[in-house]
């Protein structure tokens, strides 16, 4: 009988360190997360835009995006929302505690055809954190494309998370920054106002580039329409999806968007394919 | 394929020497029929029907341990997945949707819990000679006498029963019962294509699925969906009781230090089934939950593996407490392309 390698099974990894990206009832904290076994260390690699299964035994575990980039080594970063039951049990989490990891899974934002290209990322809230890995990793590579923009916001300035990276990343020769609130704040030297706004306010330039969104449903249809608006054609366009998931490897059934896994067959889909796909904004 | 003969005085001595084998038999229960094990000693009466609980369940158990942990230990213990198994009397619809079931098992990453219990369970199928009322088969590419996903395709031509063998397995089986066994003669060949062909003449219910994938898609916002999914109650059993509905969910139990993670049946008829965590849900109503299955099933799994997710079981149609009809509803697809 066929000796069959296990896909359920976790691969343990320990909390190196943790930290508070956000504060209040749906905090979000990041976790920088060591795998233990130092074969499953070495043999892992993951492209930026993939998740993982991550959680705690008697518990669960939930689907999140790496945020870490492949170009980080030696470790792996996930940033939680506390939410429900598996995250707020994440997030008890100290430095030294243990968690599951499967994976990686899904498909990845095609960095290699990029290369050339101007990179342009629009991320609301949480959402910045499938965004993170695409943020490093042009930066880490920054002479293989044409220049690299971002464009982030959230509700307020206590709701962004990474603030203290892109205070770094803004300093990078080539690469553009833009942060925003949606509230009016004391202090605040940024942008005010909804992230679709800032990108009409930025205006980039449809030529050669390539926008990846990823944020609320809301914040992502109407950045959309402005992209049309500014003349990116779709398939100029991507973003990354995200659905309830049990098994994160194509059998549990739940995640699909018309015919399309987001684990599988996603969770990186360019808008020419999701234009198409019914459920895709569901 | 060989053929042969059992003559039922013999009958009794086939299921004693079979019921050594971890045999499964369908069996009423209260209400309900399904695969029951048979003990040394006991016998099986095979009738005409097919079981309410699809034989799935013994592949894909409804509740299943993934594996057992224990806080403060790193090993986990999984289950013994080495028991062989004899399931007999299963309906050609049911077995072709063991096939069927198998691509999505199969892709890209092996589930080694349905595919090792697939490989270590034999499949004696019965062929059926009474379709019923809600049967449809052939409409959906199988016959009440198709060999696909058996081992041994059994016909019951009233005296004896007519054992075809299909695979290795099932030749393996005929082998160790050769004793009781005669080589079929040429007219209980003829017979047996007889009683196939009149239960084909048999089964009053069917609808063409040509052109029902390529419809779908088009077909996302008609109102259709609204009218077919006023009257569920969204209970699942269209789904739980299908054979080839494989959703599942996984859940952790606890209890002192000791736990098991384990996967039970999920239905995309359910609420829950897609609500995330923040409270949205991107099917929000039976309408979406509806269509989803029926896309499910007829188109997304086609444009997947290349053949329509149903076998013409009619239970859905049967036990829905409603009467939402599977036959009706793709009939109103071929209608509103």
């Amino acid at each position: 009988m066929k000796d069959y390698v296990n896909p359920y099974i976790p691969f343990t990894a320990t909390v190196e360190e943790v930290w508070n990206e956000t504060y209040g009832d749906r905090c979000i904290k990041t976790f920088k997360v060591v795998l233990d076994d130092a074969a499953v260390r070495e043999s892992w690699s993951h492209r930026p835009g993939q998740c993982a299964m991550i959680g705690l035994l008697g518990v669960g575990e939930s689907m999140i995006s790496i945020s870490s980039s492949p170009t980080e080594k030696g470790y792996l970063r996930f940033s939680v929302m506390r939410a429900g039951k598996v995250t707020s049990a994440l997030h008890q989490l100290e430095a030294g505690d243990k968690m599951t990891v499967r994976g990686p899974y899904g498909n990845s934002f095609p960095v290699d055809d990029w290369k050339g290209k101007e990179i342009l990322t629009i991320g609301g809230g949480i959402g910045q954190a499938p965004l993170r890995p695409i943020v490093e990793y042009v930066k880490a590579n920054l002479s293989d494309y044409a220049g690299l923009t971002t464009i982030y916001g959230a509700r307020t300035s206590g709701d962004l998370c990474f603030k203290q990276e892109f205070a770094e990343t803004a300093k990078v020769d080539g690469v553009c920054c833009h942060l925003s609130v949606d509230i009016e704040e004391e202090g605040w030297p940024h942008y005010v106002g909804f992230v679709p706004s800032l990108l009409m306010e930025v205006n980039p330039s449809p030529e050669n580039t390539i926008a990846i969104t990823c944020g609320p449903p809301i914040m992502i249809r109407f950045v959309l329409e402005n992209l049309k608006k500014l003349n990116f054609a779709d398939e100029q366009i991507y973003t990354t999806l995200e659905n309830r998931m049990k098994c994160g490897i194509g059998k549990c059934g739940r995640c699909n968007a018309g015919n399309l896994y987001v684990c599988k067959d996603g969770p990186v889909f360019s808008y020419a394919v999701l234009k198409d796909v019914p459920e895709a904004f569901a | 394929m060989s053929a042969m003969l059992l003559n039922k005085e013999k009958w009794s001595e086939f299921i004693g020497k079979l019921s050594g084998k971890n045999l499964w038999a369908p069996a009423v229960q209260g209400e309900v029929k399904k695969y029951a094990p048979v003990a040394e000693g006991e016998t099986v009466e095979l009738d005409e029907g097919n079981t309410t609980v699809p034989p799935k369940a013994l592949l894909f158990p409804q509740t299943e341990t993934l594996y057992r942990f224990s806080t403060g230990k790193e090993e986990l213990e999984f289950p013994g997945l080495d028991e062989e198994m004899v399931l007999l009397g299963v309906r050609p619809c049911d077995a072709r949707a063991m096939a069927l079931v198998e691509n999505l098992f199969r892709w890209d990453f092996d589930d080694p819990y349905y595919l090792k219990r697939r490989e270590l369970t034999t499949l004696i199928g019965l062929a059926c000679n009474e379709p019923e009322l809600n049967c449809f088969c052939p409409s959906m590419g199988g016959s009440p006498d198709s060999t696909e996903g058996l081992d041994i395709l059994m016909t019951d031509l009233g005296e004896s029963y007519l054992l075809e063998t299909v695979t290795e397995k099932g030749k393996a089986i005929v082998e160790e019962m050769k004793d009781l066994l005669e080589e079929a003669p040429a007219d209980a060949l003829e017979q047996k294509e007889q009683l196939a062909k009149g239960a084909r003449e048999k089964i009053r219910r069917g609808v063409d699925p040509d052109g029902v994938p390529e419809a779908l898609p088009q077909l996302w916002e008609d109102p259709l969906w609204q009218r077919i999914s006023a009257p569920c109650l969204g209970c699942g059993i269209c789904t739980y009781l299908c054979p080839t509905c494989y959703c599942f969910d996984i859940q952790d139990e606890i209890e002192g230090s000791a736990g098991r993670r384990c996967r039970m049946w999920d239905s995309c008829m359910f609420a829950e089934y897609t609500k995330h965590t923040s409270g949205h849900n991107p099917r929000p109503t039976r309408r979406e939950r509806t269509r989803n299955r029926i896309n499910h099933k007829y188109s997304y799994f086609v444009d997947k593996f290349g053949v329509i997710a149903c076998v013409g079981c009619g239970r859905c149609s049967t036990l829905c407490p409603v009467n939402i009809d599977l036959i009706d509803i793709l009939r109103q697809v071929k209608a509103a392309q």
